[in-house]
């Protein structure tokens, strides 16, 4: 019998080394089988890892695709941590990116200064209306969130398509579901560095970001919101025996991770693309669902775990850009990565004792008799 | 010459739904119902006890030829054996270790046929995870038990069964909505068919006296009724050792002795009975000898008579114990906190609804709620704790400000502290530090939170006070609630709360799987508390407890709480009287 007995104190050469042999095991493991598939295993777990972040740029492109990944798993964090399961980030991310393209393309006059806080605004509302039906629906009705959330997302996705095709589309795009491009006043502008000049794509939405899961670990770990989100996902009873409001923390989680879904909307939408299009996430919102495990719900741990996905992410492109890798391996590979680094953190946490089992034990009786 | 209350008290219950029919059956049931049927001593006249069919015992009895009938109602039974006499079973140098911590250290013990042997020892002295062993629970590190002089080793708990070990929890495992012969008939090997096994049942019940209907459902019978369902499941499989895992916990006082008098047959009729208590008093009621486990050694393994229920005390303890002091109710009618005709509907099916409580909690007293558990306790705390409220139902005051709509929040606001029975995952979140566990109750109250930031310098500190002041010894510098053991946690929930000085303090079950010190430190700190100028109002089902430090005793049955009385010219016979719901039937017949 195998049995994970849980340790009770970990040490911190542990905690250093687990995500490193992670990592080891991941370089092996996959060594084996790009070479199984008849590729030279150096080079492509050079692809993976090293290419991508050659370069200054690159490393702040890395930035770059770990914002959204970064924002919103700031958001669910709170969810998560209350044992509220919002699976509809996605869905929410739209819902901001189009209320904030509302304000983009219906007000291109407004000042720069307005514009942006504007628009954050829009975004942040719309990712929480979207989040506010979920919760709505379990505290009148007890329904279950995990579906809801799930199932508006594809409304949401519908949605957008619908509003980029019909009324919001730039009759200039030659029939093409675009609508217009925004106003520069509504783009988030790149990071000109002093004596540098611009870095890859790094734009100041990367910069929120990591506010953001600042202030996320601010609220949760010091405020006594974030108390009563912590308390309610350990132990309801004793949320209720405190005082707190099972309903007002269900609403509060689904507010705060819809509006931060949404933030990173309207930065996706504004620093990268410029107006709404059917597509415009690549699964962020689920996406970031693993990263807040990986980051084993701390908001700090975000900013290293969104980092450690999104180079996933672009190792997977670049492998198969250069190597012609078929997509499914890169997602084998993605999937390797972590899951190794998931045991990792059980083996941190844990550890394994084997004990014989139940039917040797029965054997040794025999044999004493 | 103990009544059969618990029957009466079911009588009762449906005497509520055949109120309304005619006058003949009501009679009938009345008579069934009074004190003076008595089910001992045997034999049972079958004519007048409509539960118990008239069968031929005889084909029974040369079915199961080892267990002999006895008359024998001798107080004291199973005295120590003589020397050469070979034990039923004899455990030797038993070791067990969870990682570091040693929980039984080399324990020897042996228990005879027909011997009731205590198995005394604080919560955490190793009692649990020694007779676990024994029912192949758990396998030992070290040490030998030889059952009948051959050594065995216990693979689990049907080879246990097999062996002749029955076992009955603390924590009952029945199935509510099935009957008492489908319960048992789960446990048993199949092949017997359910008229059969009822008419097992009813002759088993009728020769130890057990009172089981067969066919009654389980959610219908009281806890002490429960209890001898699942000793009625053990006793059908035959055992040799029957082990008993405190049994008289959820027991008012009659329902005990009733108990004791069942294992009293047991063991003369050549049954060992391994019986787990801390209670003193009844172990030396019951048993020949005890063997006193303290942090897993054994102490040593005395006669019982030759020992005072202090001198077992302090055996468990291993220093001296002392006394709480309770000074006399106070003179003045100061009422503090009053709650009038509070009502709560039945909000599941196994929920006991509250009727028309009301009580009145005075400055400087300890108010005791007694009642067996399950009879509204948890209902009535809930809606102390604003946990549960509802504006039409009750008036709840505090010192003249109406709190009937106050949440948990705005009621600690008005002075009142909780601290309900569940320690985990009810006053205490187990994942988190004592220092959030101390928040979790004082974030509305000064210095605790400013602009929605916690304080946590001021928090760990008060923590720090509470772990200080009521001497809760923590396994590490920063310990989650759960590292805590059960007597630590406790006295920390409670401290946290009497750290307060709360104008009222609400708080159930106090000592409830608390080491005798640990409650002792409790006891007085409530009394000091009261002392102080305070309200105590203590739900507790230890009558022990209660005539130890309350003042005003008032009993709560079937969700009707009595009138409180001064515990002054009180006896544990009436409170017992009324915690069996004898009152509400005088009540019912005038």
């Amino acid at each position: 019998m195998i049995s994970l007995i849980p340790r009770k104190d970990i040490p911190l050469a542990l905690t250093v080394m687990t995500p490193i042999m992670a990592i080891a095991i991941t370089l092996f493991v996959g060594a084996i089988i790009f070479a199984t598939l008849g590729y030279d295993p150096l080079e492509a777990l050079y692809q993976f890892f090293v290419a991508p972040v050659s370069r200054s740029d690159q490393i702040a492109d890395l930035f770059v695709k770990a914002c959204p990944l970064i924002i919103i798993a700031s958001g669910l964090i709170f969810c998560y941590r209350a044992n509220i399961w919002n699976i509809g980030a996605e869905g929410q991310l739209i819902l901001g990116a189009v209320f904030s393209g509302y304000v983009a393309l219906t007000f291109p006059g407004l000042p720069a200064w307005a514009m942006i806080p504007l628009m954050v605004i829009a975004g942040i509302f719309g990712g929480m209306l979207w989040a506010m039906i979920p919760a709505l629906l379990k505290t009148r009705f007890n329904t279950n969130e995990i579906l809801v959330s799930l199932m508006l997302t594809y409304v949401a996705a519908l949605l957008i398509d619908w509003i980029v095709r019909g009324p919001w589309r730039d009759p200039m795009s030659f029939g093409f579901p675009l609508t217009k491009m925004y106003v520069d006043a509504a783009l988030i502008s790149r990071i000109e560095l002093p004596g540098i000049g611009y870095l890859g794509q790094l734009h100041w939405g990367v910069v929120g970001a990591l506010l953001l899961a600042l202030c996320a670990w601010f609220v949760l770990d010091r405020m006594l919101v974030g108390f009563q989100v912590k308390v309610m996902g350990a132990a309801p009873r004793a949320g209720r025996f405190a005082g707190f409001s099972p309903t007002f923390v269900t609403f509060m989680v689904l507010g705060i991770s819809g509006a931060a879904a949404g933030i990173a909307g309207m930065v996706e939408v504004s620093a990268n693309i410029g107006q709404l299009q059917p597509e415009i996430s690549f699964g962020y919102g689920f996406t970031a669902i693993i990263v807040a495990f990986l980051a084993r719900l701390n908001p700090l741990a975000v900013i290293g775990a969104g980092l450690v996905v999104a180079l996933a992410e672009l190792g997977g492109d670049s492998a198969q850009i250069t190597l012609g890798m078929p997509k499914v391996v890169t997602g084998v590979f993605k999937g390797i990565l972590l899951f190794m680094l998931l045991a990792g953190e059980t083996f941190n946490r844990f550890h394994v004792e084997i004990r014989p089992s139940r039917s040797s034990a029965a054997k040794s009786v025999e044999v004493q008799n | 010459m103990p009544a059969f209350f618990v029957d009466i008290g079911v009588g009762l219950k449906s005497f509520a739904i055949i109120k309304s029919l005619s006058m003949l059956f009501l009679s009938r049931v009345i008579s069934f119902a009074s004190p003076q049927l008595c089910l001992y001593p045997l034999p049972v006249d079958y004519g007048r006890w409509p539960l118990i069919a008239t069968h031929p015992l005889e084909a029974f009895m040369k079915a199961r030829p080892r267990l002999r009938t006895s008359k024998d109602t001798a107080k004291k039974t199973g005295a120590a054996p003589a020397g050469d006499q070979m034990p039923l079973l004899n455990a030797s140098g038993v070791i067990k270790r969870f990682g570091d911590f040693i929980a039984n250290d080399n324990v020897s013990f042996s228990i005879y046929e027909g011997e009731i042997h205590a198995l005394l020892g604080e919560n955490g002295a190793g009692k649990s995870t020694f007779v676990k062993m024994v029912y192949g629970l758990m396998q030992p590190d070290a040490g030998v038990f030889e059952w009948r002089g051959k050594p065995v080793k216990i693979t689990g708990p049907q080879h246990a069964r097999d062996m002749g070990i029955g076992m009955v929890f603390q924590h009952f495992s029945l199935f509510q909505a099935l009957t008492v012969a489908e319960n048992i008939q789960l446990a048993l090997p199949a092949g017997e068919s359910l008229s059969s096994l009822s008419d097992r049942v009813r002759i088993m019940s009728a020769e130890y006296g057990i009172g089981v209907d067969p066919d009654a459902r389980i959610h219908n019978l009281s806890v002490g009724q429960q209890q001898r369902v699942e000793i009625m499941r053990c006793l059908l499989q035959d055992p040799s050792l029957l082990i008993m895992d405190e049994p008289t916990s959820v027991l008012t006082p009659q329902e005990a002795d009733q108990l004791f008098d069942v294992l009293r047959r047991f063991s003369n009729s050549g049954v060992a009975i391994l019986f787990i208590s801390h209670k003193l008093d009844e172990i030396r009621a019951l048993t020949s000898r005890a063997t006193v486990l303290r942090r897993g050694i054994n102490v040593g393994t005395v006669n019982t008579d030759t020992r005072s229920a202090r001198q077992l005390a302090e055996m468990m303890v291993g220093e001296t114990v002392a006394d709480v002091v309770r000074k006399t109710a106070p003179a003045d009618d100061d009422i503090l906190l009053e709650i009038s005709n509070l009502s709560r509907p039945r909000s599941t099916q196994f929920s006991t609804p509250l009727r028309n409580i009301s009580l009145q909690a005075r400055r400087g007293e300890i108010l005791a709620i007694a009642g067996i558990a399950g009879n509204g306790q948890d209902e009535l705390m809930e809606a102390l704790i604003g946990e549960w409220r509802d504006a039409n139902n009750g008036i709840m005051v505090i010192e003249g400000l109406d709190i009937t709509h106050a949440g948990p929040t705005a009621r600690r606001n008005a002075g009142i502290s909780f601290v309900p029975e569940e320690r985990n995952g009810h006053a205490a979140v187990p994942a988190m530090s004592l220092a959030d566990n101390n928040l979790l109750t004082s974030h509305s109250l000064a210095g605790a939170v400013k602009k929605g930031i916690i304080d946590n310098n001021a928090m760990r500190q008060a923590a720090d006070d509470v772990t200080t002041a009521f001497d809760v010894r923590l396994p590490n510098e920063n310990p989650l609630a759960s590292a805590l053991s059960g007597g630590n946690l406790q006295k920390f929930v409670v401290g946290r709360e009497i750290a307060k000085s709360p104008k009222v303090l609400i708080i159930s079950q106090p000592t409830w799987g608390v080491d005798v010190g640990a409650a002792m430190f409790i006891r007085s700190a409530m009394l000091k508390l009261a002392a102080k100028g305070s309200a105590v109002v203590m739900i507790s089902q230890d009558l022990e407890e209660v005539f130890m430090i309350a003042h005003r005793i008032a009993v709560l049955y079937d969700g009707h709480l009595s009138a409180a009385m001064d515990v002054t010219g009180l006896t544990a016979e009436k409170v017992g009287l009324l915690m069996g719901g004898i009152a509400a039937s005088k009540g019912a017949e005038a």
